[in-house]
């Protein structure tokens, strides 16, 4: 790789990647704007004390970062997986399913509701990311070595992943009643911002720090824009490729340690249903292309946070039960329309006349 | 290079490894189906001899009982009187697809079956096969779903009436008589059964009581959308003291938000809650007093088809087609542990 075209080629991606976070910020700009105009109440945040006698803070802001961040820790995982592979992983939500299954597999034993817990969370969560790494492996070699499209390849543990969920558990509902486990989807003893925003922010620090400190994030990239030419260059699309749906796995054990933390139990038909379209709409609300190739890490996180704005303020409106899917249809068609090549190449021309302009005002 | 090459083998096994272990699983989640099928045959061969003597043949078609906790009692209970002891020779089959049970009902009407007991999967598609049974002389039962075909074609039909569960929690609820009611409803997927029959009585006694609907959403059956939900009522600073949810799930994901918000529940506390199914679990929090009422869905349909079967057998006629099951519904104040016990599914 020769330097100069590498700097090019960066202040190229640095440039568009200032314009990608625009869209989510433009989103959340009008959600917030609307919710100012209808009702301010909506950002109050009042501290109080939860049953167990935990200082708490609560409102819709909190309940935003709270519910939004099982979300934004699978987005980093879809965003790695979109952009290396052009295609979306749709097995989270079933994923979790298996790894939140194995959590209790682990903690309870072979009892459905023990007294103490059988094993240490720690070694529960390592043996759930292993299942979770593992499952992200199966999907990655599909898609990576016998290059089966992504979509395609998922579909079977999407389709599978919640029977084998039940499965592990002889379809018994374990309850975890020891205390210190919810703490994971709660709240610390004495800490009151919820514990899920917490590891939310320690998976972006980690994030953020592999993908500044290797060459993760741009071999990725450099896959997912040609991957003959990634090659020629002494990448290994495969293993790369393949790397980014193991990592996915990771993501989808954090998060699954949140949901059965949130209740201390599982429903295997239900959690986390419909979390992967979601995901990847946190994903695209990020601006990143669906088809692979640059991405940018913020944009989507902050995406997934966006998503679950929507979602609160829909509940906040009490809008309509059998309406709500409407509404996130309508933000998905704009979505949609608004990253179309056309519209896109529409818009950057008309911002390139308006800066041509400007410039011959100025001189 | 070579340390990545190693790294690829290294995973490259590991993922053929999955590809075994996910193979395997898969017949494995269909396997009781299949297993049962082959039963079925080499009973059905084996049992010729036996059958002609006194006991009466059954081919029993159902859900997966992996579907649900519902499911799992509902399939225990068949299996617990269906017994050999009982004077019954019966085969069992699980799917969850339609088609596979019409191919398991053909081969049951092959084996020469007395009695064809069906919980179909969907309601359609039923005609030319139950014409076959009845041409065979295969007297067909229905427990748990009714079917579209003519009534003519089937002896029974025992089913749960959902609008009577609504109706029974509903009742429990106005005598309550609170000085007010503000009730969060929250209901399960738009459309299904369980959702109209248990949504429609609330809708009935709120516009003729004026009772007060905080909000109304469904939350899907799930308890994590429920507790968001209700999280938002919270955050909204209205007041409730209902939680009126269409499964236990729900319900429990809304005592969690409470929990959260430091908002009692229970029996003599700030917020009733009330649940359906009766899962033992659910059952468990009626007798702790953290919750106050439950419906039952009752899974048990297997003494009322064996009532209908000995009538049947003695020659009698039934007094009507559509037999609907009683079900119970719970006070904390007044559950018992062997209710618990007997009703928990």
């Amino acid at each position: 790789m020769s330097t100069p075209s590498e700097s090019k080629l960066r202040s190229f991606f640095t440039g568009l990647m200032r314009h990608q976070i625009v869209i989510p910020l433009a989103a959340l700009l009008l959600l917030t704007l609307f919710n100012l105009i209808a009702d301010p109440g909506f950002f109050k945040i009042s501290l109080g004390y939860n049953s167990d006698n935990n200082p708490v803070l609560s409102g819709y802001l909190i309940s935003i970062i709270d519910y939004g961040s099982e979300l934004a820790i699978l987005a980093i995982g879809m965003t790695l997986v979109t952009a290396a592979s052009g295609g979306q992983d749709i097995s989270v939500g079933a994923t979790i399913a298996i790894a939140g299954s194995v959590i209790l597999r682990v903690l309870c034993g072979t009892e459905s509701r023990p007294e103490t817990l059988q094993a240490p969370i720690i070694v529960a969560f390592l043996v759930a990311c292993l299942v979770a790494m593992l499952c992200g492996a199966f999907n990655g070699s599909l898609v990576a070595f016998f290059k089966i499209q992504p979509m395609v390849a998922t579909l079977i543990l999407f389709t599978a992943g919640r029977s084998i969920a039940a499965w592990i558990n002889n379809n018994e509902l374990p309850i975890v009643s020891d205390v210190s486990f919810s703490y994971f989807g709660g709240y610390l003893p004495g800490v009151p911002i919820p514990t899920p925003f917490f590891i939310a922010i320690i998976c972006f620090v980690i994030t953020w720090a592999v993908l500044k400190y290797t060459n993760l994030g741009l071999y990725v990239q450099a896959v997912g824009i040609n991957e003959k030419t990634s090659r020629l260059n002494g990448l290994n699309p495969t293993f790369i490729k393949f790397l980014t749906y193991v990592l996915l796995g990771v993501c989808v054990a954090v998060s699954a340690l949140i949901k059965v933390s949130r209740l201390s139990t599982i429903n295997y038909s239900v959690i986390a249903k419909d979390i992967e379209m979601d995901a990847i709409l946190a994903v695209a609300l990020g601006g990143n292309a669906l088809s692979g190739g640059k991405f940018n890490m913020s944009a989507s996180i902050l995406g997934a946070y966006v998503i679950q704005f929507l979602t609160t303020t829909l509940y906040k409106f009490e809008v309509q039960s059998d309406a709500l899917s409407a509404y996130k249809a309508v933000v998905v068609i704009i979505l949609v329309v608004m990253s179309a090549p056309a519209v896109r190449e529409k818009i950057s021309l008309l911002f390139n006349k308006m800066s041509a302009k400007k410039q011959a005002q100025s001189a | 290079m070579k340390t990545r090459k190693l790294i690829s083998v290294i995973l490259g096994a590991a993922l053929c490894s999955t590809c075994l272990i996910s193979c395997g699983n898969e017949p494995a989640a269909n396997s009781p189906a299949d297993t049962a099928a082959n039963n079925s045959a080499n009973t059905g061969a084996a049992d010729t001899g036996e059958s002609k003597s006194d006991l009466i043949k059954v081919g029993i078609i159902n859900n997966d009982p992996n579907e649900s906790g519902y499911r799992t009692a509902n399939v225990n209970d068949l299996k617990a009187t269906f017994t050999k002891e009982n004077g019954y020779d019966a085969q069992f089959a699980y799917s969850l697809k339609n088609d596979e049970q019409i191919t398991y009902a053909q081969k049951f009407i092959q084996d020469e079956v007395d009695y064809l007991l069906l919980s179909a999967a969907d309601t359609a598609g039923w005609d030319s096969v139950l014409q076959d049974a009845q041409k065979a002389g295969v007297r067909v039962i229905l427990f748990d779903r009714t079917i579209d075909a003519d009534e003519s074609l089937y002896e029974a039909s025992i089913v749960s009436d959902m609008l009577k569960e609504g109706e029974t929690a509903v009742e429990w609820l106005k005598g309550q008589s609170l000085d007010s009611y503000n009730i969060i409803h929250l209901q399960g997927v738009m459309g299904s059964d369980a959702q109209k029959g248990r949504s429609g009585a609330l809708d009935k006694a709120v516009t003729e009581l004026g009772w007060n609907v905080v909000t109304q959403q469904t939350a899907e059956w799930s308890a994590e959308k429920a507790q968001q939900i209700v999280q938002s009522v919270i955050d909204s600073g209205k007041k409730f003291n209902v939680i009126y949810a269409e499964n236990d799930d729900m319900a429990k994901g809304a005592v969690a938000a409470l929990d959260k918000a430091n908002i009692t529940h229970g029996v003599g506390k700030d917020v009733i809650v009330m649940g359906f199914d009766c899962n033992k679990w659910a059952l468990e929090e009626l007798k702790a007093q953290n919750w106050n009422y439950d419906g039952q869905c009752n899974p048990f349909q297997s003494s009322y088809i064996n009532d209908i079967i000995k009538k049947l057998e003695a020659g009698e006629t039934l007094d009507q087609k559509t037999i609907i099951m009683e079900e119970k519904g719970f006070d904390a104040a007044t559950i018992t542990a062997e209710d618990v016990e007997k009703y928990g599914i």
